[in-house]
């Protein structure tokens, strides 16, 4: 168990940056996931952690010790594929003990270790089995199983739950965080999934085209994202953007959002109230209904405001007394407007 | 109903189905079935030769020690064939399939095939330019070494062997790259990760998960090079009597058609025994 640091990492794959000087630390024994659109980066930072990528520059340090230097297998380090990657002439058993037959652990003492790790992941008595009679969501855990037991100072984990279809996703999701508290390994986890990284981690980095965007703690990123860019990625965001007056932002149509300290703000579709009559608080904007989606116990409003989208969510039922088409009244509570800095491409 | 269907549906598979079939009985079922009645004549059933059936074909060879000593001759050059083909072709295949990328692979490719489509007596006749003394070889060598060399491998068990292995590398490479090209490379990361060095993972993922299309090509390589008598007989000379040339001797030689046919089938079940033999190893090496 380690903590690992990467300093300044930049890796160029001809004229695109794949990574561009980022630096980051990753706490011992947080559960850290890089989040970010396809293409963004945080794949081929996973990578040159693992050691798979060489950076052109910048430095990775696993427990303070330098390891750009030292090839993929001396790393000391577990790594779950998106593909899970299970050696198919193997049975389980022999896949979770792989990692110890290579560091020369036998006998008594691999058998033992190879059955705590697969009652940890509760496959207990699987290990006879061959991948190809297993379940997604079993072969999942084969695959943590045999990157943890090995104890790697860090674990890495590329899209771990991608593949399983959602219910299953959300089981794992619980499972995995269990598994991480129990075994205590740092773990950096790569997803493009915002909510799976909302859920899990302990810690998010959000990247753009190579750049690290935004980190922090999940809730801290999300209720202030900073940036445009980040509002809309995790989460949804409405954004409003105008000139910047004494008494708040003035948009574009003439209406004011009073209290506004910069040029653009951002409304989560959660915080938007939607109503017939004119509220009675300072913010009041006009928009018009374009659609309803139903989707159960929630509903989703789409607006129109001057061919600008806005997105509205809650309770369905709160929705009800709406006119179907027609002009309505927005508003939000006071400090649900978030300040934002428009996002440079 | 149901049964009127699957009538139906296996009328229309029979019909489907009826080109390969007669493909097959003209070409491998009535050659092969005359070839077995030549076997048991004492004659060639042509013109008015006098003829009867006969077991003698087949007793011939286990009287005369000479055709089991061809036969053993001939499985031994097939092992050694074989051997030889797999410890040059399996390096060349993981080369293609793991290391090399893109446009160099096409080349390199095409130098693989290239044996196969050139005609087998010029590459041979072009094995024995090099081979032979004062030939390609002989001469390189002697240009580069400071002493005189005499190098003939011209008319020994070397060229023959040389000449085989050329001619039937590529099925091996080929069938090889194919199983090592099915293999993830996220495996290999896998590994790696797992603290895996080179050599590890090669006995412990490729060699296993590649063993099928190994075993494949050494099975397409062995049969042919047991029967072979072109190279034997064209780059072996008077060392070139195998069990091969002498089955040709009896077809365009001696016209000894039925012995020749006989000697035939025997290789047959001879290789056939020796592949069920190994069947269970192969099986295995299918997981």
């Amino acid at each position: 168990m380690a903590e690992v640091r990467v300093e300044n990492l930049t890796k160029t794959y001809g004229p695109l940056k794949a990574l561009d000087a980022v630096t980051l630390d990753f706490r011992d024994g947080g559960f850290f996931g890089l989040l970010g659109p396809s293409g963004s980066g945080k794949t081929t930072l996973l990578r040159a952690i693992a050691g798979f990528v060489i950076p052109d520059d910048g430095r990775v340090l696993i427990g303070g010790e330098p390891v750009e230097r030292v090839p993929v297998e001396a790393r000391e380090i577990g790594m779950v594929f998106q593909s899970y990657a299970l050696f198919p002439n193997m049975t389980v058993a022999d896949n979770v003990a792989f990692g110890l037959d290579v560091r020369r652990i036998r006998g008594a003492e691999r058998d033992r270790r190879v059955k705590d790790v697969l009652d940890l992941v509760q496959l207990g008595d699987l290990g006879q089995r061959k991948p190809h009679q297993l379940s997604g969501g079993q072969k999942q855990r084969v695959a943590m199983a045999r990157a943890i037991v090995t104890r790697p100072r860090v674990l890495l984990l590329d899209e771990p739950l991608s593949a399983l279809d959602k219910a299953l996703r959300v089981e794992m999701q619980v499972e995995l965080k269990r598994i991480q508290r129990e075994v205590g390994i740092t773990t950096i986890f790569v997803t493009h999934d915002q909510e799976e990284a909302l859920t899990l981690s302990d810690e998010i980095g959000i990247l753009r085209n190579g750049r690290l965007v935004r980190h922090g703690p999940p809730r801290e990123v999300y209720n202030n994202p900073r940036d445009a860019f980040t509002a809309r990625f995790l989460g949804e965001a409405n954004l409003f953007s105008g000139s910047l007056e004494a008494g708040g932002l003035r948009l574009p149509d003439g209406a004011l959002i009073p209290g506004a300290t910069t040029a653009m703000v951002a409304v989560r579709p959660e915080n938007v109230q939607v109503s017939a009559s004119e509220p009675s608080g300072p913010i009041r904007l006009r928009a018009e209904i374009r659609r309803r989606i139903f989707a159960g116990a929630m509903g989703t409003l789409i607006l129109d405001r001057h061919g600008e989208p806005i997105k509205a969510i809650a309770r369905d039922s709160e929705f009800a007394e709406l006119p179907d088409n027609g002009r309505v009244w927005l508003s939000w509570r006071e400090g649900s407007a978030i300040p934002v800095e428009n996002a440079p491409n | 109903m149901a049964s009127a269907i699957l009538r139906r549906d296996r009328l229309r598979a029979l019909t489907l189905l009826s080109p390969a079939y007669l493909w097959l009985t003209v070409a491998i079922f009535l050659p092969l079935s005359a070839m077995v009645f030549f076997s048991v004549l004492t004659d060639v059933p042509f013109g008015d030769r006098e003829w009867h059936l006969t077991a003698g074909n087949y007793q011939a060879f286990l009287e005369t020690g000479t055709y089991a000593r061809l036969l053993w001759k001939s499985l031994q050059l097939g092992a050694t064939v074989t051997a030889l083909s797999v410890l040059i072709g399996f390096p060349c295949a993981y080369v293609l399939a793991k290391v090399v990328r893109g446009r160099s692979r096409e080349a390199l490719f095409l130098l693989v095939v290239l044996p196969f489509w050139s005609n087998s007596l010029v590459r041979i006749f072009s094995w024995a330019i090099v081979l032979r003394g004062n030939g390609v070889l002989d001469r390189a060598v002697n240009a580069v070494l400071p002493w005189p060399v005499k190098l003939n491998l011209m008319y020994s068990q070397s060229a023959i062997v040389i000449g085989l292995v050329h001619s039937y590398l590529p099925y091996v490479i080929l069938t090889s790259y194919l199983a090592l090209q099915a293999i993830d490379d996220s495996l290999i990361e896998a590994a790696r990760s797992l603290g895996a060095k080179r050599l590890t993972i090669l006995r412990r993922l490729i060699l296993p998960l590649s063993m099928p299309g190994l075993v494949a090509g050494a099975v397409l390589i062995f049969v042919p090079v047991v029967g072979s008598f072109m190279e034997p007989r064209l780059l072996g000379g008077r060392l070139g009597t195998y069990y091969g040339t002498l089955i040709e001797d009896q077809f365009v030689a001696v016209f000894n058609w039925p012995l020749g046919a006989a000697l035939s089938f025997i290789l047959l079940a001879v290789v056939l025994v020796i592949l069920g033999l190994a069947s269970p190893i192969l099986r295995k090496a299918r997981l």
